[in-house]
């Protein structure tokens, strides 16, 4: 599995780092950060919630 | 579409949508609604088509556009004007929000919470030494965000009279000439604000606006100006509400309080499902600027398109149950803050606000009531932000 951030769509609303904190956080300018390791999910089950949480559409998924 | 209801319409209850838009949600997913000077527009009430519509770039928040819709008379007064911001599309929008965003982000929030929590305290204990009774609003829901955004822009406590009062004229006026008048003595009250920063810099977003927007030429005088009015606007009136509203809601709920004093962790859950709840900017609008096919209907180019947020964050589809209040639940994406590009700048900041503020509030006083039976409480009309215009409380 492999996430994907397209950070000049990113509208920092902090929805994904709220929502899944395991996967997501945000950098210091306030967009969208896959956690250092994290970046196949880590099975995290709160993964695909966070991506329907962003508002913008930032994040993709794409199972291998 | 002539059996079109009224929109805006005041609340019968204040945490409850009117009654009267209750065709619209047997109606749904999109209904057309009759706004005050008779034009009629789209009301989107289902929470999937919002959710799309909302993030589709078709639909424009330009309110200079001549075919935007007017949702009351006083809205006259500030379509004028360009809004920066909120009132512009990308790539405009997106460069004016990026200059923002780092203010705004979680970890910048997280690290505002001993103020808040310094300043919630300072509130209560004043309130605690001279009461009971009290008055909420004017006591601890207003001036908890006002001194939070005022201490962030960098924008001087002392003046919260001024800028409150003509915050309130701005949202709440019957006519366009006193919004008018409100906004123009907000802008030349910014505008001297920003002349001194400009001589004399301070810490706060407006100083790093001036110094990193204004010099370098990114960001012109009139824009920093009407930019700076919205954002103290939307940061305190908006928490304001919630604060006010949400503890009125909850103990007119003391099954769901006592639930959420007895388990502390529910706290983010209880806010997130308060904000679903009582959706207090209750009727987002928005223009097409395509032909849009959705819900088996079709947007035309120019027609107005409403969201009803107090509907479509009771979609029935969406929640179980969803005119009960249920601390409980997974109130996640809600439309509360909106959706799409333009959704709230300040969403991180005001769930921190809230969080501090009706935590602290029910620890200090558990035995805090109202004052007077519910029904004497006045709230507010139906076509500016909802909330409490008074909350006398007593313990």
């Amino acid at each position: 599995m492999r996430i994907t951030i397209d950070t000049d769509v990113c509208i920092g609303a902090g929805q994904c780092a709220l929502t899944a904190p395991g996967v997501f956080t945000q950098d210091d300018d306030g967009f969208s950060e896959l956690l250092p390791g994290r970046e196949d999910g880590a099975g995290d089950p709160m993964l695909r919630e966070a991506v329907r949480a962003c508002p913008v559409q930032a994040i993709t998924v794409a199972d291998d | 579409m002539t059996e079109a209801i009224a929109y805006f319409q005041g609340r019968t209850c204040p945490y409850h949508p009117p009654a009267g838009y209750q065709p619209l949600r047997d109606a749904g997913p999109l209904a057309h609604v009759t706004l005050y000077d008779g034009r009629k527009v789209w009301a989107v009430t289902g929470h999937s088509e919002a959710r799309t519509l909302l993030s589709d770039p078709r639909l424009s928040s330009d309110r200079q556009n001549p075919a935007f819709p007017a949702p009351f008379a006083r809205f006259a007064a500030l379509r004028q004007v360009r809004s920066p911001l909120i009132g512009v599309d990308d790539p405009e929008h997106n460069t004016q929000r990026r200059m923002l965003i780092p203010s705004f982000s979680v970890k910048r929030t997280a690290a505002l919470r001993p103020q808040i929590q310094q300043i919630v305290d300072g509130l209560l204990d004043r309130m605690l030494a001279q009461g009971p009774p009290a008055e909420l609003v004017s006591a601890f829901a207003l001036p908890v965000p006002s001194m939070v955004i005022c201490s962030l822009l960098g924008v001087p406590y002392s003046d919260h009279e001024f800028f409150e009062e003509a915050s309130r004229r701005l949202l709440r006026s019957r006519t366009a000439e006193e919004a008018e008048e409100a906004r123009i003595r907000l802008e030349d009250y910014f505008d001297e604000l920003v002349a001194h920063k400009e001589k004399t810099p301070g810490e706060g977003l407006l100083d790093e606006l001036v110094h990193d927007e204004l010099r370098t030429g990114a960001l012109d005088r009139e824009d920093l100006v009407r930019l700076a009015m919205i954002l103290l606007v939307a940061g305190h009136e908006t928490t304001a509400n919630m604060i006010s509203l949400g503890t009125f809601t909850l103990l007119e709920h003391p099954g769901q309080l006592a639930r959420l004093k007895a388990e502390e962790g529910l706290l983010p859950a209880a806010v997130e499902e308060l904000l679903r709840f009582l959706s207090i900017a209750d009727g987002l609008l928005r223009v097409a600027m395509a032909d849009i096919e959705i819900g088996g209907q079709v947007i035309r180019a120019d027609d107005g398109v409403l969201f009803p947020t107090s509907l479509i964050n009771r979609d029935d589809g969406a929640y179980p149950a969803p005119d009960e209040l249920d601390v409980g639940r997974s109130a996640r994406h809600h439309v509360a803050f909106g959706f799409g590009i333009h959704q709230c700048l300040g969403q991180n900041l005001a769930r921190a606000e809230m969080e501090i503020a009706l935590r602290s509030l029910f620890d200090r006083i558990p035995d805090l009531r109202l004052a007077v039976p519910a029904a004497e409480i006045p709230f507010k009309p139906g076509d500016t932000l909802q909330g409490m215009i008074e909350l006398p409380l007593a313990w």
